[in-house]
């Protein structure tokens, strides 16, 4: 009977200790988004999201810091694009050595490994100081290309996985080329590791700021895509991590960090509205 | 012609494919060229075991020995205080919870994963920092504790992700075993299918500890960026943060010796991940 008192005793314990820890969990996240919400949607208005910054009147609006993060956003996608699909492509469908395939998949390990800050460091390395591109959101894209790569190439690659081997076969049987079969029947099949992927992807790019601190710049001019790309310029991230440390505008970061908190629950729902939509594509 | 295409694809491919292999040796190749020349001036053992950072005091000292038992202490508190909770909440959302909550609470935790670390250290810097003062009674809160308390919120989401694949993937035999033989829930749950997701949940471990290691800005808005010994309630300097501190102003030996504190950082987390491969690899050969 006492043994059984223990036993049910036991039993009792690990279980709240389960729930106090989830709860630990889910509570962090209410106050994060509650605290961040409460100190910073009164500073969110159409005048702080469409105006640029100006020391003359001490004025501070972002729209600098959210077209840069677009630029970033649309050149590294469009360069991360092609190179992790080719990548995961090449691994599923070419590599025919053992020894290659392992070798790619350390690599892709490591990369995802490196902290940001290294990326940053190396970034301003190659890109800005070997290659001449200066301080410029397009040696920040390039950077950031390298370091999401290994998402991109392991959701192309899951997915690719699911492709079935007799839809292949009846492309070769048919007589189609290698290039072919891939570029008309394997590319298609893999469009939701594809799409996962970018919006991964997406999700970190919008959250990084140590990469780009060296590599793209904090500054908030204003410029159209072409000029942008070129010239150095905050992302929202940096622009928040600029405001809060080095100026004391808490108001604003924190109104730079609601939008963040916002876009953070975009990615993640559209991430789940592209896994439902594809599921249900592919059992129906 | 269309063999020629066919030819030109595949070398596009095989290229792709070997961009990894690229960029892995890049990083390593620009880090070494780039880190060796400082440590060669200042003298290895001065460097890594030097306790004294000062690097732009008029007879400049860099021994980076306060940044590396920085990085590790911050990372050791972060593991002790997000290892147990990361882990009771996975165990509770694999074995005990019910599905709409199991949902609920992996979208909270992927949604924690994707808040940008700029923002934990904007929340850390005017809710936790005070909070640390007034509670300690300390003149500032900004202090190596206030960064591990950070750390072990930012790296609960990846404990929490693969801990709970590991424990889905248990075979559901092991514990209908376990529970038919009289064993009650939890003794099944921390007896059977734990053990057997031993690799999985020891993976989720290292890998939290690879983001400790190497997350920079977060723990510079909280850590007072001080190059002292490490305290619990001093103001601390990561390796990390010793990189991005200085790197804007930096220039000559000091902006070499930045780089050299890089490369330390960079073998650290090579180590860290040669175990993480080492404990997925084997958890994998075991199955």
């Amino acid at each position: 009977m006492r043994w059984e008192t223990t036993r049910n005793f036991k039993q009792a314990a690990w279980k709240a200790l389960m729930l106090v820890s989830a709860l630990i969990t889910c509570s962090i996240l209410v106050f994060m988004i509650g605290y961040v919400l409460g100190q910073g949607v009164k500073g969110l208005s159409i005048d702080f999201l469409t105006t640029k910054p100006s020391y003359l009147t001490e004025h501070i609006g972002i729209l600098p810091d959210i077209l840069n993060t677009v630029y970033i956003l649309v050149v590294a996608i469009a360069v991360l694009l092609p190179l992790g699909v080719g990548a995961a492509v090449y691994l599923s469908e070419y590599a025919k050595n053992d020894k290659v395939v392992r070798v790619i998949d350390y690599a892709a390990d490591i990369l995802s490994g490196i902290p940001s800050i290294i990326y940053g460091l190396v970034g301003m390395l190659f890109f800005c100081q070997f290659l001449r591109m200066e301080t410029s959101l397009l040696a920040g894209a390039l950077t950031l290309v390298i370091m999401n790569l290994p998402t991109l190439m392991r959701t192309t690659r899951e997915s690719l996985l699911s492709v079935a081997k007799g839809l292949r076969e009846g492309g070769y049987g048919l007589g189609a080329s290698k290039w072919r079969v891939v570029r008309s029947i394997v590319i298609p099949e893999c469009l939701d590791g594809m799409i996962t992927g970018c919006i991964l992807s997406a999700g970190r790019i919008l959250g990084e700021s140590a990469a780009l601190l060296f590599t793209a710049g904090f500054a908030h001019t204003l410029h159209g895509f072409f000029d942008g790309i070129t010239n150095a310029g905050a992302t929202l991230t940096v622009a928040l991590y600029v405001y809060a440390k080095e100026q004391g505008e808490f108001q604003v970061a924190f109104s730079i960090a609601v939008i963040l908190m916002l876009l953070a629950v975009i990615v993640n729902m559209s991430a789940e509205i592209v896994k439902a939509v594809f599921k249900r594509k592919k059992e129906g | 012609m269309s063999k020629t295409i066919d030819k030109v694809m595949q070398g596009f491919f095989l290229l792709c494919g070997l961009i990894t292999v690229g960029c892995v040796c890049l990083i390593t190749f620009y880090l070494i060229i780039s880190g060796i020349p400082a440590v060669r001036e200042i003298g290895l053992g001065k460097f890594l075991f030097g306790k004294v950072w000062a690097s732009t005091a008029k007879e400049p000292l860099y021994g980076i020995m306060p940044f590396i038992l920085t990085s590790v202490y911050g990372t050791v508190g972060a593991i002790m205080i997000g290892v147990p909770i990361g882990f009771f909440t996975a165990v509770y959302l694999a074995k005990f919870a019910p599905g709409w909550i199991k949902k609920s609470v992996g979208f909270v935790v992927s949604l924690l994963a994707s808040i940008p670390s700029v923002v934990y250290g904007l929340v850390g810097m005017l809710v936790l920092v005070p909070a640390v003062r007034e509670l300690f009674q300390i003149a500032d809160g900004a202090t190596l504790f206030a960064a591990m308390i950070v750390l072990a919120v930012m790296i609960l989401p990846s404990i929490i992700n693969v801990s709970v694949t590991a424990l889905d993937a248990v075979p559901k035999k092991y514990e209908q075993g376990a529970l038919a033989l009289g064993a009650t829930e939890c003794e099944t749950c921390f007896r059977v299918s734990v053990p057997a997701a031993k690799s999985g949940i020891i993976a989720s471990v290292v890998l939290g500890i690879g983001r400790a290691v190497g997350e920079a800005m977060a723990v510079m808005m909280v850590s007072g960026n001080v190059a002292n010994m490490p305290k619990l309630f001093g103001s601390v300097r990561f390796l990390t943060t010793a990189v991005a501190s200085e790197m804007s102003y930096a220039s000559g030996l000091q902006k070499q010796a930045l780089f050299s504190i890089a490369l330390v950082l960079f073998v650290f987390i090579m180590v860290i991940n040669f175990v993480l491969r080492k404990v997925t690899l084997g958890g994998d050969g075991a199955k």
